[in-house]
């Protein structure tokens, strides 16, 4: 079953000058069209300004499409009279860690979410339990958020979407701002919440290694969609994706060098595992 | 560290004063400010003196912390002291050039020192016993009535505990600011008052720029939290009256109720 | 141009029984034109150092010395010394503030109380070295993206003609593109401007690629002050403390494992497809 729908997506936005006259038309999404299925795990690469985080809000109704259509769990995002009913169903996490949390509580800040949906004081309580014990942060409940690390703020923020009981996960760039410790903590958390919970993750990054480990690789460019498919068939393409600006694993690019030097490895090689063994079968 | 400093002056302890609903204590601060108007003379205030003493053995703050807050105050002070003391007419007990004190000066400026200084204690017990989310929690409730004169009670409340949460890392900004300017050359200390203004404007505008850019990251996290005003909204925590807190409330109004009586019958 | 940091410590609590430190008798010594990465995780005390280097920070033991003089000296003249050693802090476009680039870029020389024409020229010598167009002079910093402040910011520090450049994550936030670009410009400011680069950075591919020499911290102390190979080399150590080596040491020692004959040091790209070519040609000659 699909989760998300999007249907031949425009988004625009209008440019003002200093005297708030209109000077052009920006179009962030070009036609976009896009199905995510249920329970699957999902990263969308692409540099700055590609369309990738506009695309992002537009799931969860922080913007609204100029054109097209975007259903999230059947509802249409434009038809929907109250957003927040539709946005309990996609967590967002955004990638500075200090900028989303509310509470000056770690609890209080996981409660946030579910408090707005109106969940009963005795369920929440439970909730906010749960979701701290999900991402391993149970033993600082009751601290300051000022006083954390910020893969630690970043799982608080994650356990604060957990604690909405979403279907689906958003996740914009949550680890550019952390340091390799901290990547690490955030990713392995997404990671078993789609295995353990089947909850559907959206995960935008400009880091490819995060990207190998996904179900499935969308590369976006100029506000389309240019690549769509597996890691191992999107990092094949390694000439393409510079083009694009953007890099590929330093393993993935070592093959792709020595192919082009006349060795015979298969394309797409992700891991130094699979590039060891496939290395050995040629020697 | 910078990150960690409490913001307003909660003295951390557990005291019955403490575990009070922080309504009780808004309440209670209120109705002795009112006390200490209604009453006069000087057995009106040994009562206001010793109920205060009672609080503040219960809330187990040392009252060096009790009585920082007068610090502050100190010109205050002085200030109303001396202008009572001098220009209250009446019976002339002390002459000197164009300087006259009176009785009724005298006994003014007393009872307005003493007053002022059990104001400033009386309103330190809310503040250093009661949280400052639990403040603006208690405020929120208590004041929620104001909503049908169409007063934000729920959006000020949300603003209160946002700042809150966001002065410690302001003032974080501050420093990083400072530091990378300094890095560039900037003087924040030499000059006169001018130059020293002109010095802030690399401080300050970099500092609206990283405000307004956390507060409009924060609008969308919200939204994204499905945050949709104060309407339906639960709570975790929410206020719950317990047995204390109605005892202390039936305190209080003894307490108000021994200071009209006194105030009528004497003199 | 010579930095020298000796033996210096710094504690919050310098007093107490068992102070507790935030950096610990680190001692070495950068000299022009040097390339140096300083890595660490966070809070292994790297920003609190970088902070000597140019005196915003003071040790509580030990010396910091520019060509010989302790910068802490009684008189020492600090506003020239961060001049001459300039800082680029982490986020560094959250800085900015004047109403255009120039502008933004002339306040260091305009701190250093320069003459109107030699701030200007300064400031267009620094957007030339970090690559910004001419066109951009007037524009409001405020209306780039992300990369481009980042280099208006740089450019600021450029201004000053610093003989070191301090960079504190430059990358930090940006995408692929962007990274290459700033590491590129900081490259350039080394190799063609003889500047002093200590670049931190929690990238060990970045480092690998850019820096001659590679300074490790760990809670506090100095653990590594060596070539970017020899340090590799202790890659296992180096995960022991929180980091790790390039992904492609971690493809040399898999092949070795293996029982291919490579040499297990190498650390860029380049040098792994060289390797792994030799090894081939030399199995079918």
């Amino acid at each position: 079953m699909n989760i998300i729908e999007i249907l031949h997506l425009i988004h625009e936005y209008k440019e003002y000058d200093e005297n708030e006259t209109e000077t052009e038309t920006v179009r962030a999404i070009d036609d976009v069209t896009l199905s995510i299925e249920e329970g699957s795990f999902v990263t969308i690469l692409g540099h700055n300004g590609s369309g990738k985080s506009t695309l992002a809000k537009h799931v969860n109704a922080l913007l609204l499409p100029t054109g097209g259509t975007v259903m999230l769990c059947g509802q249409d995002t434009l038809k929907t009279e109250e957003l927040w009913t539709l946005r309990k169903n996609a967590g967002m996490v955004f990638q500075n860690p200090d900028n989303q949390i509310i509470a000056s509580v770690v609890e209080e800040d996981v409660a946030f979410g579910p408090e707005n949906l109106g969940v009963p004081t005795e369920k929440l309580e439970k909730r906010v339990e749960q979701a701290l014990e999900r991402v391993g942060m149970t033993a600082f409940r009751m601290n300051s958020p000022n006083r954390l690390s910020g893969g630690q703020k970043q799982r608080i923020a994650i356990a604060g979407m957990l604690a909405m009981k979403p279907k689906c996960i958003l996740m914009d760039e949550p680890t550019a701002m952390l340091d390799p410790v901290g990547r690490r903590e955030v990713i392995q958390t997404v990671h078993e919440l789609n295995k353990q919970e089947g909850i559907t993750i959206l995960l935008i990054t400009h880091y490819m290694e995060e990207a190998v480990d996904a179900d499935r690789v969308i590369v976006m460019d100029g506000g389309r969609l240019i690549m769509d498919g597996t890691p191992k068939e999107v990092f094949s393409r390694v000439e393409e994706l510079k083009a694009c600006h953007m890099t590929v694993p330093q393993v993935t690019e070592l093959a792709y060098e020595l192919k082009k030097e006349g060795l015979d490895l298969p394309d797409g090689i992700l891991t130094t595992e699979e590039f060891a063994e496939a290395l050995w079968n040629l020697h | 560290m910078i990150r960690d400093i409490t913001i307003g002056q909660y003295y951390d302890a557990d005291s019955v004063i403490h575990r009070l609903d922080p309504r009780v204590k808004l309440a209670f601060t209120l109705i002795y400010i009112v006390s200490l108007f209604v009453g006069h003379g000087p057995i009106c205030y040994a009562y206001a003196a010793a109920f205060l003493a009672v609080v503040i053995v219960l809330s187990k703050v040392p009252v060096k912390f009790m009585v920082k807050g007068l610090r502050g105050m100190l010109m205050i002070l002085i200030i109303s002291a001396l202008f009572n003391v001098f220009l209250v007419q009446g019976e002339v007990i002390f002459r000197w050039w164009i300087f006259t004190i009176s009785k009724e000066g005298v006994r003014t400026a007393i009872l307005m020192v003493v007053r002022l200084i059990f104001l400033v204690i009386g309103s330190s017990v809310m503040t250093l016993t009661t949280t400052p989310n639990d403040l603006t929690d208690g405020m929120e409730r208590s004041l929620r009535f104001l909503k049908v004169i169409r007063v934000p009670v729920h959006e000020i409340a949300m603003m209160m505990s946002i700042a809150l949460r966001f002065i410690p890392i302001l003032i974080e900004e501050v420093n990083k600011i400072m530091k990378a300017q300094i890095a560039r050359g900037a003087d924040f200390e030499s000059g006169g008052l001018i130059k020293k203004a002109k010095a802030m404007i690399p401080l300050l505008i970099p500092l609206f720029v990283s405000a307004f850019r956390r507060a409009s990251d924060l609008a969308l996290a919200m939204e994204a939290r499905c945050y949709h005003g104060g309407d339906g909204r639960t709570k975790l925590h929410p206020l719950k009256y317990q047995a204390a807190d109605y005892a202390a409330y039936a305190a209080l109004l003894l307490y108000l109720g021994g200071m009209i009586t006194m105030a009528v019958l004497l003199p | 141009m010579e930095l020298t940091l000796k033996n210096v410590s710094f504690s919050y609590n310098p007093d107490a029984k068992e102070p507790k430190y935030a950096v610990k008798d680190v001692s070495f010594t950068i000299r022009d034109g040097e390339f140096c990465a300083l890595i660490g995780h966070t809070g292994s005390g790297k920003s609190t150092l970088v902070q000597f280097l140019n005196g915003l920070m003071e040790p509580t033991s030990g010396e910091v010395l520019f060509n010989g003089e302790n910068i802490f000296g009684k008189k020492y003249p600090l506003k020239t010394l961060r001049q001459k050693v300039g800082l680029v802090f982490q986020y560094p476009e959250h800085q900015l503030f004047e109403e255009t680039i120039l502008k933004d870029i002339c306040f260091g020389p305009k701190n250093m109380g320069l003459p109107k024409e030699e701030q200007l020229t300064r400031a267009r010598h620094a957007m030339e070295l970090v690559g910004l167009p001419e066109s951009y002079e007037e524009k409001s910093p405020f209306e780039l993206s992300g990369g481009e402040k980042r280099r208006v910011a740089i450019a600021g520090v450029l201004a000053m003609s610093p003989e070191c450049l301090i960079l504190d994550e430059p990358t930090a936030g940006l995408d692929p593109a962007g990274r290459d670009d700033i590491l590129g410009t900081v490259r350039e400011l080394s190799d063609q401007e003889g500047i002093a680069v200590v670049l931190v950075s929690h990238s060990m591919e970045d480092v690998a690629v850019y820096a001659e020499r590679l300074l490790v911290m760990n809670s506090g102390t100095l653990v590594y002050d060596d070539t970017p190979r020899n340090v590799f080399r202790h890659y296992k150590e180096l995960e022991e403390i929180g980091l790790s080596a390039p992904q492609i040491t971690y493809v040399a020692h898999a092949l070795k494992e293996k029982g291919f004959d490579i040499d297990d040091s190498v650390m860029t790209i380049a040098e792994a497809k060289a390797e792994i070519l030799r090894i081939f040609r030399e199995r079918n000659s």
